[in-house]
C-alpha cells in the first residue's frame, strides 16, 4: 500500500519514520494507516462542508442565486481536498510520486474534458440555432 | 532474437539485468489500483460533462425543482459520509490486528452502504412513478446515467465488501486480505468524493437553476 495510507499523522514526521514504526507484522512498511484523529478531523470538516451548502440552498439566506451557487461549488472543492487528504491519504511522495503524478494528469484531463465540452457545446447551441433572420439572408443571397 | 550477453572488446556488457529487481507479491497492486480509480474518474468526468451540456433540456418535462427532495439527498449524503468514517475505523482496527472489531466496522459500513442504495432506489422508483423516466427528457437521461453509474459503483463496492468480510472471517487478517481491504478502502472513499460532485452539481445547483 505504501504511502497512500500515509496520513496526516505522519505529515509532521519524516517519510522514513513511518517505515520505522511497525505494527508487529511482516508487512508494516506498506501499511501506514490513518490515525483516529485524522479520520475524525476529516469527518467533522466534511460534515460542516456538507451541511453549509445544503443550508444555503434549502433556506436560501442569500438573496443572490449566483453567489449561493459560487459558494456551493467552493465548498465542494474544499471538501474534495479534505477527502483526498484525510480519507484517501494523498500526498506528493507516495509510490515515489507516481500516485500524485497520475492524479495531476487525471485532473488535467478531467478539466479539459468538462470545461472543453461545456465551452464547445455552449457555442454550438448559441451559434448553430436555425434562426429565422439567417434563413431569410440565405434566401436573399440566392436571388441573383 | 538473442537474450544472451553481448561481448565487446571492452569486456562484458550486459544489456539486461542479471536478476529481476525484487518485488514482493502485490507491491505494485496499490499503484495499479490507484490508476484504475483515476481512469474511473474519467468515466465520471464524461458523465458530468454530458449532464452539464443537456442538464437544462427538460423537453417541457419536469425540472429539478419539481423532482428533487433535498432532505432525502441530505440523508443520503449523510449515509455515505458515515460509511466513509466507519470504513476508516475498520482500517484502524485492522492496523491493531483486531479481526472481530474490523469485521464489526466493515459490517456497519456495509449497512450504511445498503441504506444509501435503498434511499437511492426509493428516489428512482418515486421519480419513475411520477413519469420522470430516463426517456422523458435529455436532462433525465443524463441524470439517471450519472447518478445510476455512481449507484452501480456503490452496489459493486458493497458486494466486494461482503466478499472481503467472508475472506477475513475465514482466513483472518493475512497480508493478501490487508491489501484487498486497502484497495476497497480507496474505492469506497473515492465513491464518496464522486458523490460530493453529484450532490453539488446535480442536486444543489439544480435547485438553484
Amino acid at each position: 500500500m505504501s504511502e497512500l495510507a500515509h496520513h496526516t499523522d505522519n505529515l509532521g514526521r519524516g517519510h522514513g519514520d513511518s517505515h520505522g514504526h511497525g505494527h508487529g507484522h511482516g508487512h508494516d512498511a506498506h501499511e501506514a494507516h490513518g490515525s483516529f484523529k485524522g479520520y475524525m478531523t476529516g469527518f467533522v470538516l466534511s460534515v460542516i462542508l456538507t451541511a453549509v451548502p445544503f443550508w444555503l440552498v434549502m433556506e436560501s439566506p442569500l438573496a443572490s442565486p449566483q453567489l449561493t451557487a459560487f459558494l456551493v461549488v467552493a465548498f465542494a472543492a474544499v471538501q474534495i481536498v479534505v477527502h483526498m487528504i484525510f480519507f484517501l491519504h494523498m500526498n506528493a511522495s507516495s509510490e515515489e510520486g507516481w500516485n500524485f503524478m497520475a492524479f495531476v494528469f487525471t485532473l488535467i484531463v478531467v478539466v479539459i474534458t468538462i470545461a472543453g465540452t461545456l465551452w464547445v457545446m455552449y457555442h454550438m447551441n448559441t451559434n448553430m440555432m436555425p434562426q429565422m433572420d439567417t434563413m431569410e439572408q440565405n434566401e436573399i443571397g440566392q436571388q441573383p | 532474437m538473442s537474450t544472451t550477453v553481448i561481448d565487446t572488446r571492452d569486456g562484458e556488457v550486459q544489456f539486461h539485468l542479471a536478476e529481476e529487481p525484487h518485488h514482493s507479491e502485490g507491491s505494485s497492486t496499490m499503484l495499479g489500483f490507484w490508476l484504475y480509480l483515476m481512469s474511473d474518474c474519467l468515466i465520471f468526468a464524461i458523465l458530468f460533462a454530458t449532464y452539464g451540456v443537456v442538464g437544462a433540456n427538460y423537453a417541457a418535462g419536469p425540472s429539478p425543482k419539481d423532482l428533487f427532495d433535498l432532505e432525502l439527498v441530505a440523508i443520503n449524503t449523510a449515509m455515505l459520509l458515515f460509511s466513509s468514517i466507519t470504513y476508516g475505523f475498520a482500517m484502524l482496527e485492522m492496523a491493531r490486528n483486531r479481526k472481530s472489531a474490523t469485521l464489526l466496522w466493515l459490517g456497519i459500513t456495509g449497512l450504511f452502504g445498503l441504506a444509501f442504495l435503498g434511499i437511492e432506489l426509493y428516489e428512482f422508483a418515486h421519480l419513475i412513478h411520477e413519469g420522470a423516466t430516463p426517456q422523458r427528457s435529455a436532462f433525465l437521461s443524463a441524470f439517471f446515467t450519472l447518478v445510476g453509474t455512481h449507484g452501480l459503483h456503490v452496489t459493486f463496492g458493497t458486494i466486494w465488501l461482503v466478499t472481503l468480510m467472508v475472506q477475513v472471517s475465514k482466513h483472518g487478517l493475512i497480508p493478501a486480505n490487508r491489501r484487498r481491504l486497502f484497495c476497497l478502502s480507496m474505492f469506497w472513499h473515492f465513491l464518496d468524493v464522486i458523490w460530493i460532485g453529484v450532490f453539488t452539481f446535480v442536486y444543489l445547483l439544480g435547485m438553484l437553476r
